[in-house]
Formats: structure tokens, sequence, C-alpha cells
């Protein structure tokens, strides 16, 4: 049973080893001459505006809390969708009430603009 | 020692080692990285108890939605730009007294339990945890209730969310 979790744990061994053999190998052999502008945090090769550690707007707590909602909806479908013929017409209610009791709460949140970016 | 027996104490030192590295480090940003590290660790105990769907679930909401949420929450605060001095919260060993008494009163407390030493049974080879999960949250008799109060309580939270963080334009 643990046998079926080996090709995971093999991914997981090879992008470590991957990742860390290749911070290594330009560490070791990469020559270093560190100018000014080398030096500083990359931002998409402009010239960097602010510090790059900077205070983030709220919106961004919003679109991870939708996220997580709509994640843990996905993460209760999934046991229901596996045994979904055998639950019948029962489980199909008892799944639309569910998703009718979030829709709620979506079309609250697309109403409000919450989904949008401004 | 089985080889499921190494693969366990290997996970639990790290995930306790990065468990304490969660509460004993600084920066709030790397105690969330660290937490991650921790979550990824229990998602490999679940895996070890043959709790396949339980590992997925922690993979996904926890590493997946929630460290990012509290990152989000860490950027939103005033003093996480501040990265100066040394890297451990001097109280540490206060921190450690406190947590080994609230441990050692837990044990305590539970070991009162008469079921306290009993082992959980051992599932079967053909069971099908997640069928099982499946068929429990929409039978009447076990866990409907709770499961469609579950989606009363994530619309709360939706709502609460907007509320908290919506912008007036």
């Amino acid at each position: 049973m643990l046998i079926e979790y080996l090709p995971i744990a093999i991914l997981l061994v090879i992008s470590t080893g991957l990742a860390a053999l290749i911070v290594w190998i330009g560490n070791t052999f990469g020559p270093r001459r560190p100018t000014l502008r080398k030096s500083l945090p990359y931002e998409s090769g402009m010239n960097p505006i602010g510090p790059g550690t900077r205070r983030m707007p709220v919106r961004f707590y919003l679109v991870a809390v939708l996220f997580i909602l709509f994640d843990i909806e996905v993460v209760f479908f999934l046991p229901w969708a596996i045994v979904f013929r055998q639950l019948g017409l029962f489980g199909l209610i008892e799944m639309f009430v569910f998703i009718f009791i979030l829709l709620v709460g979506y079309v609250y949140a697309w109403k409000k603009g919450a989904l949008e970016w401004e | 020692m089985t080889a499921l027996q190494i693969i366990f104490l290997i996970t639990a030192v790290i995930t306790l080692g990065a468990a304490a590295m969660v509460v004993i480090t600084r920066n709030l940003v790397h105690a969330a990285l660290w937490l991650i590290m921790t979550f990824f660790g229990i998602s490999v105990l679940y895996v070890l108890l043959n709790a396949g769907f339980l590992a997925v679930a922690q993979v996904v909401i926890y590493i997946g939605a929630i460290s990012i949420l509290m990152i989000f929450a860490i950027m939103l605060t005033r003093r996480v730009q501040q990265d100066f001095g040394p890297q451990t919260n001097a109280a540490w060993p206060w921190a450690l007294v406190i947590a080994a008494a609230l441990f050692g009163g837990l044990i305590w407390i539970f070991s009162g339990w008469g079921n306290f030493f009993t082992q959980a049974p051992v599932m079967g080879e053909r069971a099908d945890p997640l069928r099982q999960l499946g068929m429990a949250l929409v039978s009447p008799e076990q866990y409907v209730i709770p499961f469609e109060v579950a989606s009363v309580m994530l619309t709360a939270a939706l709502i609460g969310a907007i509320m908290v963080a919506w912008e007036r334009k």
C-alpha cells in the first residue's frame, strides 16, 4: 500500500536534489563579478520602485480567502463524487442544497464586486 | 526496525523541528515558510497512516491555501519589513518551558482516559476510506447535517471576508 506513494517520493527526491545541485553548481563554478546593477532586486528588468518588501493591499487577503473557500468546497466534492452513483437521487439533492447555500455567498461576492480586480 | 518506522521517525523529526522553528524564528515570513514544512510533514504522516485523501487535502488546503493566506496576512502588517538582529526570539526558553508544561498536563489528563493505551483497529487492505467518507457525508444517519452546516459556515466566512476586506470605491 505504501509502495503506491513511491513515485511521489522519487519525484520529491529528484526535484529537491536537482534544485540543490543547480544552486551548488552555480555557486561553485559560476564567476562572480558583482556590480551595483546586478545586486539590485530583480523587477522585470526595470529599475526597482521602492523596497522589495512593502505592505500589500488588503485586496490580496480577500483573494486568498476566496481561494480557500472554493478549495474547501472542492475537497468536499471529491468524496461525494466517488460514490455519486451509489448515492442516487438523495445524494444529488444533498449536494444541490450544499451548492445552493454556497451560491448565496457566491452571488453576494459577485454583486459586491469582490471577484473583480480593479 | 522496519522501513515504515524509519520513515516515520525521519518525518516526525522533520515535522517537530519545523514546528519548533515556527515559534523560535523571529521573522514572521520565515515562520510561515517553516509552517509549510510542518504541514508537509503532517501530510506525510497521513500517508503513513494510509489516509491518502487526508494527505491530499492537507497539501491542497493547508499548504496551498492557508499558508498563502498567512503570508498575505503577514505582508499586510506594518512591521514585516524589519529583518535585523538575531533570527531567534530571545524568550524561546520560556516558550519551551510553557509548551512542555502544557504537553505534560495534556498527557497527564488523557492518560486517565481508559482507552488511552488501546491501539486503533487496523483497516483491512481492501478498505476504501474515501468511498466510506463519501457515503458518510451524505447519509442521514451520519454526517449530513455537519456537511450542510459546513456550507453555511463557508458562506459566512465568504461574506465576513468581503465585509472585512472590501474597499469602498
